[in-house]
């Protein structure tokens, strides 16, 4: 983001590459769909709350997946529900970003063996930008996790695919 | 407060043909054996008879016993003007499972065998709205909490084993 700072004591005209500019707005409203499964959602609704205060990195909780850029798998995800998931998924435009919170959505948890209704994780199903680890992570983690996720889109080029 | 044996006798006197038997050397509290097609008519007795009105289902789950080639329903009754208690259980056949429904005894009766539907493929006679509650509705892998249970490979083209 320096390029901003700098800048304006010039005339008041910035100079920047299309998707700088680009890449900057994303990673910094970053809006995310209200959807919360499990314990993890209790810490990201924690994370939301004032005293991490999400909201300071630009992320508005939205009531329906097409305000949305990016969506935290936060807990448990069962058959059933991965169904679901995938059609919220499928509503978000793009670019869209997925953080898969805590272990059950990273590889099944604690269900690993003999959860026979549990999916052993959610990149079975949606494609995973960011793994936060932990049971449940705390908040201090999932934002931790966000700015990974932030990371990624600064990097993103328009014309290449990014890692 | 009505003792367990208390209750079995009242049950005894009320119903001369059916096949009750009373269990009291278990590590829980003693249970009441019942046949599962009569279960309605005893149930029904437990909560309106004046002596003993047991109007709260605890508890009703399923068990199932391979070994003894079972399946089976627990019920823990309570009453809550005199704080007595008691567990009845019926037993059916593993492989045709059928049990009268109680939901016309108690309410909460509807959704903890569909539960018990659900789990243990355990058939409630006359039950209003007997479908899967938890599994989705299109699962046809089995019943999950039986002891012979095998998780499918795939489910809607998703991987389901580790």
């Amino acid at each position: 983001m320096g390029f901003l700072d700098k800048e304006f004591t010039d005339g008041n005209i910035v100079i920047a590459k299309v998707e700088d500019l680009f890449n900057w707005a994303r990673l910094s409203s970053l809006w995310q769909v209200s959807f919360g499964l499990a314990c993890c959602a209790i810490e990201m609704m924690a994370t939301s709350a004032s005293h991490y205060d999400f909201d300071r990195f630009g992320v508005i909780p939205r009531p329906s997946p097409r305000h949305a850029d990016f969506i935290i798998i936060s807990g448990t995800v069962t058959l059933k529900m991965a169904t679901r998931i995938k059609r919220l998924y499928e509503q978000m435009p793009d670019p869209k970003y997925i953080i898969s919170m805590g272990s059950c959505a990273n590889c099944g948890g604690p269900y690993w063996e003999h959860g026979y209704h549990v999916l052993k994780g959610i990149d079975r199903v949606i494609p995973v930008d960011v793994y936060v680890p932990g049971c449940p992570p705390r908040p201090e983690a999932l934002l931790e996790g966000l700015l990974k996720l932030q990371e990624k889109i600064r990097h993103e080029s328009m014309i290449k695919k990014s890692v | 407060m009505k003792k367990p044996e208390e209750v079995f006798q009242l049950l005894k006197d009320n119903f001369p043909t059916s096949n009750l038997e009373l269990k009291t050397d278990l590590p829980t509290e003693a249970t009441i054996v019942a046949s599962p097609l009569e279960i309605d008519k005893i149930t029904l007795f437990l909560r309106d008879s004046s002596e003993l009105l047991f109007d709260d289902l605890m508890n009703l789950s399923g068990v199932d016993e391979p070994k003894a080639g079972l399946l089976s329903v627990y019920y823990h009754l309570g009453s809550t003007k005199f704080r007595h208690k008691i567990t009845l259980k019926v037993s059916t056949d593993r492989n045709k499972p059928e049990v009268s429904t109680v939901s016309e005894v108690w309410k909460a009766a509807d959704w903890h065998e569909r539960e018990a539907y659900d789990l243990f493929g355990i058939i409630f006679l006359n039950h209003p709205d007997l479908r899967r509650i938890l599994m989705p509705y299109d699962w046809n892998a089995g019943y999950p909490l039986r002891k012979d249970y095998e998780n499918p490979e795939f489910y809607q083209g998703m991987k389901v084993p580790y």
